[in-house]
């Protein structure tokens, strides 16, 4: 028991006590500065608080307490903050703090450089072409370079560019929604917006989704290319917009008093602005090529059927993207 | 203790020399040398907490449903990327912690690297002998916006899905080889395949940050071989001379300091500020968009400029030469990084003729030339950052999106132009206001003597 109590006390005083000073050394390196024992107290507390909050962590994520990323966030980052602190206190004033001066390094060194274009120079004596051996080396070098990157080639269809025209859709193929449900004609409402996918497709595929919105029938002022495409007033567009590959998913549906805009289909990603009634054509915006537009017919169930492929290539432009129509893959 | 440790390592390896040198290493002292410091400690705090991710991330995009705890998604198709992103930030006890201090950390290191930037770029610490130091700071810069961009895709929530769909589009738009280029990354047509985020995954933990530390090894150890560049805060400061706090035991408590008080900052944000709440968006399908979204903040300057351009594709018959969202995702912030590169020569070359070494700092009012041109660039880019935010202000104050974007079209083309002359005007006025203040205090000098002289007499 009191063997303990020695340890205790010696302990103590160990930690606490202000140790005898050290003999002067000959010549000091760092100088001298007088003790500040308010700031080491400061700086002690600072050490205690940050450890407090470290200690707040682990018992944060082992109890279950509610709000745990706000705990265990406070508790950490106080710690981080606590311990920072301390040592920023360290520095100011408890550390001596010497400005000294120093030579920056010298802007160059001439004899090194001259003697380093000597090593080189020589180095290739013994060489009667030496050009030719220096172009034999790059040519090597750059062929095995070559040899080298070109498994990279498989990463993708390099040379294939065919994918960027497919499309699932054809003629005859049905419109289902989200949930595989086929539209019928009777479904789609004016001044709303109605997403569609080719029944049986991958949803995710870029030529998959298009967008129905039914028109009064006098708000079309299609070309006359176009002039068949919609179906009993629906008609149907690539969502994907032509600018930069965004769903288009806001419709502006106005009621149709004479000030205000007419309805366009809208991409939220930068706000390129599609006219339903004239075959997609950009109003607004960025995009730089129309929407591809959907050949629609209803079947005599009044199911929604595609009439044939999209008018123009989907998704946003490329250099080839006017060259062909999209294809069936 | 210290003795015999000094003593067996300088034994077995001769190191005593080089770090009694290192420990007597100068640093300058002023508050705008901490913020590549700031940047510096970001890049810690990323690798230590996303390593803590990588140990819970999937990089699939096999479509599963979900049933866990979170129950608006409950039933929902989402990807496995998506789902274990989703259980990092529900399930794992920390893990929505360390995630946010993980997106925190990306944003406040790009913030941190940017002001370091403009620090050095308005003081002219780029100039000889520090070109090269410069670059490779700049290729960080450049690469961390790749490398972030990467980091918020893999979630593969509603908004990590339409960010790629447009850097799909921005890939794709480069005249010639853009669809080529965009199938090789992408494993075919975007959305692409399953090995499209391998590559990703593989390319923001391994690939990247390892380029990101070989570049900061390289920027690091150019600024200690040639020293730091010091203010003319004294008559000690010369071109020839440093002066500065050691590295011990001055410096070192201080760097530690601003380390532990960073990540404290980073985990107490992470804990407290929400960010990126992915479990609000939803799962990305190709076919989903959501309106009023934004990207971090380092790349708005770049949806700004994708929306800012007029609408057209530039067409030679039916071959279509550029694709609208190259002008604004690519050939805008080639311009900016080019004139960036290029400022130091292009100011030694045309405006300076100055082929000489500097260790002294400018002050901005020093330069007015450059501070002009640099505050010009700023300005233009910093109007353009807003202009990828106009839709939120359309909605906040209600006025008309496309009259904004009308009046930007013109207002980023003459805005840096009043910007620039002003700033020029300010540094003259200032430098004529310095020298009318000294001529005073000349002028008072010498009225003093003479009236201490009068009173000799």
């Amino acid at each position: 028991m009191s063997k303990a109590k020695d340890l205790l006390v010696s302990g103590l005083v160990l930690l606490v006590g202000r140790g005898r000073p050290r003999p002067p050394a000959e010549e000091r390196v760092v100088p001298e500065a007088p003790a500040r024992p308010g700031w080491e107290l400061v700086a002690l507390a600072l050490l205690g608080l940050g450890a407090l909050c470290a200690v707040m962590f682990p018992v944060t994520y082992g109890f279950n307490w509610p709000h745990p990323t706000q705990l265990m966030g406070a508790s950490l980052g106080l710690a981080f903050v606590f311990i920072g602190a301390a040592l920023v206190v360290t520095a100011k004033h408890l550390i001596v703090t010497e400005e000294l001066e120093d030579d920056y390094p010298p802007d160059e060194h001439p004899e090194e450089q001259e003697l380093l274009v000597q090593v080189v120079h020589e180095s290739g004596d013994r060489l009667t072409r030496r050009r030719l051996f220096v172009l034999g080396l790059g040519g090597a070098f750059g062929a095995l370079g070559v040899a080298l990157v070109t498994p990279l080639a498989s990463l993708g269809p390099v040379l294939r560019i065919a994918p960027m025209f497919e499309s699932p859709w054809r003629r005859g193929r049905r419109l289902v929604d989200e949930n595989d449900r086929p539209w019928k004609a009777s479904d789609i409402e004016e001044k709303d917006f109605y997403t569609a996918f080719p029944e049986g497709a991958d949803k995710e595929d870029l030529a998959s989704a298009v967008v129905l919105v039914r028109l009064p029938k006098g708000r079309f002022d299609l070309p006359p290319a176009l002039a068949h495409y919609p179906a009993d007033g629906i008609v149907a567009y690539s969502k994907i917009c032509t600018h930069a590959g965004c769903a288009i998913s806001l419709y502006r549906a106005p009621m149709f008093q004479p000030d205000e805009e007419k309805p366009a289909l809208v991409c939220p990603c930068h706000y390129s602005t599609f006219d339903p009634a004239d075959g997609g054509t950009v109003l607004f915006g960025p995009a730089g090529r129309k929407l591809p537009m959907l050949p629609l017919t209803i079947d005599g169930k009044g199911y929604l059927r595609a009439a044939g492929n999209f008018d123009e290539s989907v998704g946003p432009s490329w250099w080839g993207v006017r060259n062909r129509k999209p294809r069936n893959a | 203790m210290i003795r015999k440790l000094v003593r067996f390592l300088d034994q077995r390896t001769g190191d005593a020399p080089l770090l009694r040198k290192a420990l007597r290493y100068l640093f300058p002292d002023h508050w705008s040398f901490l913020l590549g410091e700031v940047a510096l400690y970001c890049f810690v705090i990323l690798v230590a907490t996303g390593t803590y991710l990588a140990l819970f991330y999937t990089d699939s995009t096999k479509q599963i449903t979900y049933h866990g705890p979170y129950l608006p998604l409950r039933g929902q198709r989402m990807s496995e990327a998506y789902h274990s992103v989703l259980d990092i930030s529900t399930t794992v006890r920390a893990g929505l912690l360390i995630r946010q201090t993980h997106h925190w950390a990306a944003d406040v290191f790009v913030v941190a690297i940017l002001l370091h930037l403009m620090r050095v770029f308005f003081t002219g610490a780029y100039r000889k002998p520090r070109e090269l130091t410069y670059l490779l700071g700049l290729s960080i810069l450049g690469i961390s916006l790749l490398e972030g961009y990467l980091g918020y895709s893999l979630a593969d929530d509603l908004l990590s899905g339409m960010g790629l769909a447009i850097g799909y589009a921005v890939a794709i738009s480069i005249p010639f080889v853009g669809a080529n280029l965009g199938e090789l990354i992408w494993h075919g047509r975007f959305p692409g395949t399953d090995a499209f985020f391998s590559r990703m995954y593989i390319a923001h933990v391994f690939i990247i940050p390892g380029i990101i530390g070989a570049l900061l090894l390289g920027h690091l150890s150019l600024v200690a071989l040639k020293h730091h560049t010091q203010f003319k805060t004294g008559p000690r400061a010369t071109e020839r001379k440093i002066v500065g706090v050691p590295t011990y035991p001055g410096q070192t408590p201080r760097s530690l300091g601003l380390f532990m008080i960073t990540a404290g900052v980073l985990f107490l944000l992470g804990g407290l500020a929400q960010i990126n709440p992915i479990w609000l968006w939803g799962p990305y399908h190709t076919y989903l968009s959501t309106n009023g979204a934004q990207p971090d903040w380092y790349l708005g300057w770049l949806i700004g400029a994708l929306r800012l351009v007029p609408g057209f594709d530039l067409v030679i018959g039916r071959y279509t030469l550029v694709p609208n969202p190259f002008w604004g995702g690519a050939l805008f912030p080639l311009v900016v990084f080019a004139f960036l590169g290029f400022w130091p020569a292009i100011e030694r070359r045309f405006i300076t003729h100055d082929y000489g070494y500097h260790n002294l700092l400018d002050r901005p009012r020093d330069a007015p030339l450059r501070t002009a041109i640099g505050l010009g660039v700023f300005t233009w880019v910093a109007l353009i950052f807003v202009a990828g935010g106009l839709d939120r202000v359309q909605v906040t104050f209600d006025l008309s999106y496309t009259a904004a974007i009308w009046a930007f079209r013109v207002a980023i083309w003459i805005a840096p132009l009043v910007v620039g002359f002003g700033a020029y005007r300010v540094c003259i006025e200032l430098q004529r206001g310095e020298q009318a203040e000294r001529a005073r205090k000349r002028a008072e000098q010498r009225a003093k003597a003479l009236t201490e002289l009068e009173v000799v007499d």
